[in-house]
């Protein structure tokens, strides 16, 4: 069904579709509004979750691991410094092997305050062992609710997964959205059976702290799990094709690249408008192409290499900064090229910060600098949209 | 008096003459194997879980330090869901009870859970090293508020947690000792059978904190009670229902067997820190009517 709606509320009607034993999430912009809607629908009848309102983030996530431990299919929804409260609770959902999915509305880190978009509050969480997907428009962040569901659920992942939806841009816009069928979700997601539960009739330990001896074991299984995430997103986003007609690439999406000299690499709603831009460039004879990273964690080296082995120069616009170095996108892809041998020139911006909008300019801008930087980069790191007058 | 199949089982690593085993397998006595446990971070769970063991013979979860309340809250829901009649308990230390949970109790309080919230209570961060908590009271050396030439130790008294949880309106707050083990497992039952929140604070005697004998234990958590510093009581439904009378011993009998108090009887300044003691169980006396006629 086919209907303009406001982004929160698809993402509500998307988890509501996956039939959530409990829902535990604590108000702040711009997350309130799933939030509401879900609210909403347990209130109506509609959605027969449970809805714990919880005295922060913090205890959000963490109601969550007790339900998680009882074998409860769990969703929450937070932001900025909303995840950063999480932050401990993070490490211990993933390490703990619960597939717990999260909307993320991305939002700026304080301080200053700042309630607008940009991705340093998800980026910021990425050694946290969660998946981290990153939807490009309001029908991709709905779509990637119940595949994240059924990724974070698969007995060979057991991982939670973050899909990451920019703050405002897509959770307050409303466009038209194809809204998801509950009874088709429910061919496509499989109800959750968990291995071990907490029950009296079969007592066990959950949270056993391990010394050095066996530390370093569940850390790999915990990697071992992302590595095979790598080679079930894109399985899972063709299941989802089958049963929706839908598709956006698996780890990675491009636009453009054939016989392009150069690339943007990018993730988020950004790259809508990186599209426009390239089709200008490409009318002015710039031959410009776009990579759009759809999971960043796990990282996709070689789906990443093997997309931009072609081109002679590349620039990275993310919406956040590792303060002190570059950005992360921008150092993960360098990293992926280093021991291949690939020489091509990396130019990291960071742009869209605290809410600034990226125009069709500040893109073309980048796009020039990445077809110059083939020559070698005259910058490794820039702030594309700098106000210089106000410093 | 304990059960000689207990839940909790022998092997754990906990120090000898502590009293948080005995507390643990007391509850768990009293409440029967339809429990599923909630341990925050702490002796307890350090010294019963050491991968690939534990001595839970219960379902038993631990997250973190500060969480223990939220997490319970989860299991519960779920069971509520479930429609199952297991009981949700969570047992901690002061440390994660007093201080550091606190918002996520007050949360799981307000929204009244049906959790019996158990905290051993041992009056400091006994697995770091018996650092001050909230819990710890007046005078009381530990190794950040040592005694020294400028110092008589802990500077403030004891947080008043039951009054904390009162206030939540939980309909059932008890304190508990160790030394009274039918009072403490009448307590738990209660508890168990309560449908809703409850708090139980149970003086747990640390045997490295409080520096005593390995076989005084139970005597020195005695002592607690019967001087008046650690009064004994139940708040049903925010008023106080019942209370343990005793005969008040004068409280240098408790203060002169624990290492963690030696310092007032040498230092200037510790008689009246002694006297101000004594006025601290004389206002508890008072105040909760324990003295026998």
């Amino acid at each position: 069904m086919r209907k303009v709606v406001e982004g929160s509320y698809a993402i509500a009607q998307a988890v509501k579709c996956c039939d959530p034993d409990i829902i535990s999430a604590y108000p702040i912009t711009p997350q309130t509004h799933i939030v509401e809607n879900l609210s909403q629908m347990v209130a109506d009848g509609e959605l027969k979750s449970e809805f714990i309102t919880v005295d922060s983030e913090f205890s959000a996530l963490s109601a969550l691991v007790g339900s998680s431990a009882m074998g409860a299919r769990s969703y929450s929804s937070t932001t900025s410094q909303g995840l950063a409260l999480m932050y401990e609770v993070l490490y211990n959902v993933s390490g703990l092997r619960m597939p717990i999915v999260m909307t993320v509305a991305n939002r700026a880190m304080g301080a200053p305050l700042n309630i607008w978009n940009d991705q340093q509050d998800a980026i910021g969480a990425r050694d946290c062992g969660w998946i981290q997907l990153y939807a490009e428009n309001v029908q991709e962040a709905m779509d990637l609710t119940p595949q994240a569901y059924k990724l974070a659920e698969d007995p060979d992942i057991l991982t939670p997964v973050m899909v990451c939806m920019d703050g405002f841009i897509l959770t307050h816009v409303y466009e038209p959205v194809e809204l998801l069928d509950h009874d088709k979700v429910k061919q496509f997601l499989p109800p959750f059976k968990p291995k071990i539960t907490l029950d009296p009739a079969h007592p066990v330990t959950i949270g056993a702290f391990a010394d050095p001896s066996t530390f370093t074991e569940y850390r790999y299984l915990q990697q071992e799990g992302q590595n095979k995430a790598l080679g079930k997103i894109d399985t899972i986003a063709k299941e989802f094709k089958e049963i929706f007609g839908r598709y956006y690439g698996g780890l990675i999406d491009t636009y453009r690249m054939e016989g392009a000299d150069a690339a943007i690499v990018t993730l988020g709603s950004v790259v809508g408008t990186i599209k426009d831009a390239l089709d200008e460039m490409w009318a002015e004879g710039k031959k410009v192409g776009l990579v759009k990273v759809r999971s960043y964690r796990p990282f996709p080296v070689k789906a990443l290499r093997d997309a931009l082995k072609d081109v002679s120069s590349i620039a990275v616009i993310e919406k956040d900064i590792s303060i002190g170095n570059e950005a992360g996108l921008t150092t993960d892809l360098k990293a992926a090229f280093y021991n291949t041998g690939m020489k091509t020139p990396i130019i990291g911006f960071t742009a869209g910060l605290g809410g600034r909008d990226i125009t069709l300019k500040d893109i073309k801008k980048a796009g020039d600098k990445a077809l110059a930087a083939a020559k070698g980069p005259e910058a490794e790191f820039e702030f594309l949209t700098l106000r210089k007058e106000i410093l | 008096m304990i059960q000689e199949q207990s839940l909790f089982a022998p092997g754990h690593r906990a120090c000898a003459g502590c009293s948080m085993p005995t507390v643990v397998r007391l509850v768990l006595d009293a409440t029967g194997p339809n429990v599923i446990v909630v341990s925050p971070t702490g002796c307890l769970e350090v010294t019963s879980t050491p991968f690939p063991e534990s001595a839970w013979k219960v379902p038993w979860l631990h997250s973190l330090f500060e969480n223990a309340a939220a997490v319970a809250s989860g299991v519960e829901t779920i069971l509520k869901r479930q429609c199952k009649d297991t009981k949700t308990l969570v047992i901690g230390g002061d440390g994660s009870t007093f201080d550091i949970g606190m918002g996520s109790n007050s949360g799981m309080f307000e929204r009244g859970h049906d959790i019996m919230y158990v905290c051993y209570d041992n009056e400091a961060y006994m697995n770091t090293g018996v650092q001050r908590s909230g819990s710890t009271p007046f005078c009381v050396h530990t190794t950040t508020t040592p005694a020294g030439e400028q110092s008589l130790g802990n500077p403030k008294p004891k947080k008043d947690m039951p009054a904390i949880a009162v206030a939540h309106h939980v309909p059932y707050v008890a304190t508990a000792s160790v030394a009274f083990p039918v009072d403490l497992r009448r307590k738990v039952k209660r508890a168990a059978e309560l449908r809703g929140t409850s708090y139980l604070q149970i003086n747990a005697p640390c045997i490295t904190g409080w520096t005593f004998e390995t076989g005084s234990t139970i005597e020195i958590s005695r002592l607690a009670v019967e001087t008046g510093l650690y009064p004994l009581f139940e708040f049903v439904d925010g008023k106080l229902a019942d209370v343990k009378k005793i005969r008040p011993r004068p409280v240098t009998d408790y203060l002169k067997a624990q290492g963690r108090y030696r310092h007032l009887f040498k230092a200037p300044g510790g008689k009246e820190a002694i006297v101000a003691i004594q006025s601290i169980a004389d206002e508890n006396i008072a105040k909760y009517g324990l003295a026998q006629e």
